[in-house]
C-alpha cells in the first residue's frame, strides 16, 4: 500500500470481497463505493427496457375527457416505476452475490467485485422499493403502486429466491416480473387495467423464455457449474432449442392479437407480422442449426430478441400516429 | 484468500473524495425529488382547485 501526502493508508479498492467478511471490512467496502456503483445495482440495461415498455403502456392508455394524465405526473410515474424495477434488480444482486461471483458474465457486478457491500445493496434495494411504491401511490394512484409492489416482490422473492435455484421453469414463471411494466404504466395513466396492457404483458411473458434461453445456451457452462437449473442445464440443448421455437410461435400469436382484436391498426398488423416472422425464422434456424453454428445462432437470436421487443412496442404508438 | 481490514478503518484522501462525491450525488438526487414532488403537488392541487364546487 502506498502512502499519500497525509500519511493515511490507501486501500486497494479491488481486493476485499463484500461477502463473509468482518464489520470493519464491510464498512470499508461501503465507503469505497461510488455513486456509479450504486447505479449499476439498478441494472440500468434492464431498466431501459422497463422504462420503454412502461412509457408505451402510458402512451397507449386512453386520455379520457380530462385530457389524460398531466406530463409532470406521467414523468414522475415513469421515474418511480423505473426506480422500483431498479430496486428489485439491487435485491436480486444482493441475494445472488454468491453465484454472480462465480459467473463470467456477472463477476464484475458491484457486490462480487467488492465495490459495494451486501448489506449496503440490501438497504439500498429495500429503501428504493418502499420509497418508489409509496411515492407512486401518493403522487399517482394506488393501483399502479400495488402492481409495482407486486412486480418487485415477484422478481426479488418469487423469481430470485424461490424459482431461480430450484426449477427449470424459473425464467418462464419469473418472466411475469418483466412483463408487468406496461400494465403498471397503463394503470398509472388511467387508474385501471384493460385488454391491451394485458396483451402487452402476454407478449413480454412469452418473449422472455426464448430471449433468455438463447443467452443461457451460450452461458450453459457457467449455469451448470453453479447448479442453476436453467433449461439448457436441465433439459439439454436440443430440448431447449425446441422450446425456444415453441415459445416463439406462441409469442408471435400474442403479438398479432392486438391487431386481430381491434386494439391496433393495419400498420401494427403488418409491422408485427414481419418482426415476428423474423423472430420465428431465427428460432427455427437455431433449432435446426448444426453444432458448429449453434453459438452464432443463439447469439443472433438473443440480439434480435432485444431489438424485436423495442421495435414491436414502438409499433404501438407508431400505429396510433399513422392511424391506418 | 480474502484480505480483511482490522479495527477502525482510517480515511484516505481517496475514500474521503468518494464519500464527498456520493454525498453530492445524493444531495442532487434528493433536491431533484423535492422539486419534482413540489411540481406534482402543484399540478394535482391545481386541477382540484379548478374543479372545486363554487
Amino acid at each position: 500500500m502506498a502512502n499519500n501526502s497525509t500519511d493515511l493508508p490507501v486501500f486497494d479498492t479491488s481486493v476485499p470481497r463484500a461477502d463473509d467478511v468482518s464489520d470493519a471490512t464491510k464498512e470499508m467496502v461501503s465507503e469505497m463505493a461510488s455513486a456509479a456503483d450504486y447505479f449499476e445495482l439498478l441494472k440500468p440495461r434492464v431498466m431501459s427496457l422497463v422504462v420503454f415498455t412502461t412509457l408505451i403502456g402510458m402512451i397507449m392508455a386512453p386520455t379520457g375527457a380530462d385530457g389524460g394524465v398531466h406530463p409532470v405526473v406521467a414523468f414522475t410515474a415513469l421515474l418511480l416505476i423505473a426506480l422500483g424495477a431498479g430496486a428489485s434488480g439491487a435485491l436480486n444482486m444482493w441475494y445472488d452475490a454468491d453465484i454472480d461471483a462465480n459467473m463470467e458474465r456477472t463477476r464484475t457486478r458491484p457486490i462480487p467485485s467488492g465495490r459495494v457491500s451486501k448489506d449496503s445493496a440490501l438497504g439500498f434495494g429495500l429503501t428504493l422499493s418502499a420509497g418508489s411504491v409509496m411515492c407512486l401511490g401518493v403522487f399517482v394512484n394506488w393501483l399502479s403502486a400495488g402492481l409495482l409492489a407486486f412486480t418487485i416482490f415477484f422478481y426479488a422473492v418469487v423469481y430470485t429466491v424461490w424459482l431461480k435455484r430450484h426449477t427449470a421453469q424459473n425464467i418462464v414463471i419469473g418472466g411475469a416480473a418483466g412483463a408487468f411494466p406496461p400494465v403498471v404504466g397503463w394503470a398509472a395513466a388511467t387508474g385501471t387495467v384493460d385488454v391491451l396492457p394485458v396483451l402487452m404483458f402476454a407478449i413480454i411473458f412469452f418473449w422472455t423464455p426464448p430471449h433468455f434461453w438463447a443467452l443461457a445456451l451460450l452461458k450453459n457452462k457457467d449455469y451448470t457449474e453453479n447448479n442453476i437449473p436453467m433449461m439448457p442445464v436441465v433439459a439439454g440443448s436440443k430440448n431447449t432449442r425446441f422450446q425456444i421455437l415453441a415459445y416463439s410461435l406462441v409469442m408471435a400469436g400474442f403479438a398479432a392479437l392486438p391487431a386481430l382484436l381491434g386494439h391496433a391498426g393495419l400498420f401494427y398488423a403488418l409491422f408485427s407480422t414481419a418482426l415476428s416472422a423474423v423472430f420465428v425464422a431465427m428460432s427455427f434456424w437455431l433449432f435446426i442449426a448444426p453444432d458448429a453454428r449453434q453459438a452464432a445462432a443463439s447469439k443472433a437470436l438473443f440480439a434480435y430478441s432485444i431489438l424485436y421487443l423495442f421495435l414491436l412496442f414502438a409499433g404501438f404508438p407508431a400505429d396510433k400516429l399513422i392511424g391506418i | 484468500m480474502k484480505e480483511e481490514f482490522e479495527g477502525t478503518p482510517e480515511w484516505s484522501d481517496e475514500l474521503l473524495a468518494r464519500r464527498r462525491k456520493r454525498a453530492a450525488v445524493m444531495g442532487w438526487v434528493l433536491a431533484g425529488f423535492v422539486v419534482l414532488f413540489f411540481l406534482v403537488t402543484v399540478v394535482k392541487l391545481g386541477s382540484n382547485i379548478v374543479q372545486r364546487a363554487l
